[in-house]
């Protein structure tokens, strides 16, 4: 399916396409025996939704063929990419979408092919030896621009991208999708500030608020709340939406700009769409398959996702 | 002496005029770092972040991407200490042109050791696709930003700031990964850089005329490190090489030098002078120089050691030292 961001794309098409992220990470951390599988879970809706309703990018001739790791970037090595091109030419009207928690991989490598932009056997090198879809990705990964982590440095960059867009009087806007415990660092609250002084409102943040993070429930880790009230503080534009709400996730997104840069707090369920893995609560952030037994619910989970 | 003030603000003002790509990047200090001559004269390209620099290190990686070159300038501890993660994945990682100026090296600073660099070389030094550029005088305050232009990817420069000497003639800019022959001979070699080959010279220009023959060699680039000078250099050293530098011994010129040497296979007595694996505190230039045994005199000893010969030398032999005021015109600020 080739799945651009037109009106005519209804609900029930993303929701197929946040349902198609769910079934294919979900087969790969089987076949995997574990991974980032509740990260798919929490933010399905919020992918499938800026792939097909919010962001402006420009048309491929074709799903595009993963290629092998290409090398490190250096001034010798000339067959450096990164993983940009899924979306299109990078045209002055074009948006601009980048992944901050690199954890997320899968669920991006999975929503380009959902929407046509990368090849349906795409996913046939994921997290083999000398790929360029590693279970973390880097700059040269499938959708990836730039070098997201180590968390909290993305938003920064995106924030040097989108006030560069600014000075060449570019229309695009630059997307960034986060994950709620990143948010904890110094950088990323520096990046906000940062932001609002610059006036930086050709920024949307999506965030996904699941509540989870590697130790456990944020709020046992190191509390972010009140998230909405903290980032308004700083000069922000907020929204705190319930995160599976396709038309909501949508709506918020397509807001004129006002000076302020856009957050929507999209508050997910880490075990949405795949019931079982609540039991796991509240370890959520990697899932590692020991048991057959384990296996096998899981597999049924997935036969009923077909 | 020619003594030079606020030579980056000058030059910078008239090297950047047409250079609508550059950007300079500030963190609170900017007349300290002497881009508030640029701020005033192009506002549109002086950008103020604050004192944050791990998002300013990020940010200036995102407008390298877009075909900007930005000049991030604060102190140097404020780069490579505060923002190292920042600089290895969103900067030097990609390759990014962007060109990161470090003020107040080493001892230059009397704020402490909050404020004195003394391990930047030997953490920049390990980072893939990082050069890094050390400014001597006044000449290379001025050539050093043709010099971090022309590299295809992340810069480092060692900063000098304020009332500098000028040691190397105007008609003899900074080239990357030349070093500067100052004098040659053959029994001992002395590879400085920074602030330390101004010492060097006046050391020796009193240990030629008691007939000691040296070759003396300037290093401004220090990485990528390869010009052949320097194993010449090496090998035409008779009694040994000593290093020079306004640095840890640990990770900077003297530990490349010491690589080198071994790597070379050659039997060469190696000294290293520099900051012996110690924190500093605040005090004078003049005052750290000789107290940690960065200054000439230092030099004459670990000579006279080398050689096994005493040269009887006076401290009012050595030409005077250039002493800045402390309160010119040319500092603003404290610190």
């Amino acid at each position: 399916m080739n799945l651009y961001n037109t009106d005519e794309v209804s609900v029930e098409q993303v929701r197929t396409v946040a349902n198609g992220i769910r079934r294919r990470v979900l087969e790969h951390t089987i076949l995997n025996k574990g991974g980032y599988l509740s990260q798919a879970c929490s933010s399905a809706e919020i992918f499938a939704v800026l792939y097909t309703k919010i962001l402006k990018l420009s048309k491929l001739k074709a799903p595009i063929v993963p290629k092998p790791f290409p090398g490190v970037p250096g001034p010798l090595n000339k067959d450096y990419f990164t993983g940009e091109s899924y979306h299109g030419e990078k045209g002055a009207a074009y948006d601009r979408f980048y992944l901050s928690p690199s954890q997320y991989s899968l669920v991006m490598y999975t929503a380009l092919i959902e929407v046509g932009r990368m090849s349906e056997n795409g996913l046939s090198d994921f997290n083999k030896d000398g790929s360029s879809l590693e279970m973390i990705g880097a700059e040269h990964s499938p959708g990836m621009g730039l070098m997201g982590g180590s968390l909290g440095q993305c938003i920064s960059q995106a924030a040097g991208i989108a006030l560069s867009r600014k000075l060449k009087g570019e229309e695009g806007r630059v997307f960034v999708f986060l994950s709620d415990g990143e948010c904890q660092s110094g950088q990323f609250w520096e990046a906000v500030q940062c932001m609002a002084y610059h006036k930086l409102d050709n920024m949307v943040m999506y965030v996904d608020v699941n509540g989870y993070q590697c130790d456990g429930k944020t709020s046992t880790v190191m509390n972010l709340e009140p998230f909405d009230k903290r980032l308004e503080a700083f000069g922000a534009r907020v929204f705190r939406v319930h995160g599976h709400d396709i038309e909501r996730l949508a709506a918020l997104g397509k807001q004129k700009p006002d000076g302020r840069p856009l957050f929507i707090l999209a508050d997910t369920c880490p075990y949405k769409g795949i019931g079982i893995l609540k039991t796991r609560e509240p370890k959520f952030h990697y899932v590692r398959f020991t048991k057959d037994e384990e296996i096998k619910d899981y597999h049924l989970a997935l036969e009923k996702m077909k | 002496m020619e003594i030079n003030s606020r030579v980056h603000a000058n030059n910078l003002l008239k090297w950047a005029k047409d250079k609508k790509e550059v950007v300079v990047l500030s963190a609170d200090l900017t007349s300290s770092t002497e881009i508030d001559a640029f701020r005033d004269t192009y506002p549109d390209r002086f950008f103020s972040m604050g004192i944050a620099e791990q998002n300013m290190l990020s940010f200036a990686g995102g407008m390298a991407r877009e075909g900007f070159v930005p000049f991030v300038h604060t102190f140097a501890v404020f780069i490579y200490r505060r923002a190292y993660d920042q600089i290895a994945m969103s900067v030097a990682y990609p390759n990014l042109p962007v060109k990161m100026f470090g003020f107040l090296p080493g001892i230059m600073t009397p704020g402490g050791a909050t404020h004195q660099a003394i391990e930047d070389i030997s953490v920049m030094r390990s980072l893939p696709n990082m050069t890094i550029l050390e400014c001597g005088d006044a000449t290379e305050v001025e050539s050093v930003l043709d010099v971090a232009m022309e590299v295809n990817g992340p810069v480092y420069i060692r900063m000098l700031r304020g009332e500098i000497p000028r040691l190397f003639s105007q008609n003899e800019p900074m080239r990357l990964n030349q070093v500067r022959v100052l004098s040659k001979g053959n029994d001992i070699t002395i590879i400085s850089s920074g602030i330390c080959t101004e010492e060097a010279m006046r050391a020796t220009t009193v240990l030629k005329s008691k007939g000691v023959s040296i070759n003396h060699l300037h290093i401004s680039t220090l990485k990528p490190f390869d010009d052949n000078h320097v194993m010449d250099a090496i090998a035409s050293a008779k009694f040994g090489v000593i290093t020079m530098e306004n640095h840890s011994v640990i990770g900077g010129l003297g530990t490349i030098i010491n690589e080198i040497i071994a790597k070379s296979g050659m039997q060469k007595k190696v000294t290293n002078i520099g900051i012996k694996d110690t924190f500093i505190h605040g005090a004078s230039k003049q005052y750290l120089m000789k107290e940690y045994g960065l200054d000439a005199m230092a030099l004459i000893h670990e000579v006279e050691s080398m050689m096994g010969s005493s040269y009887d030398i006076k401290e009012n032999e050595l030409k005077e030292a250039f002493i800045a005021a402390v309160h010119s015109e040319a500092k603003p600020e404290a610190l």
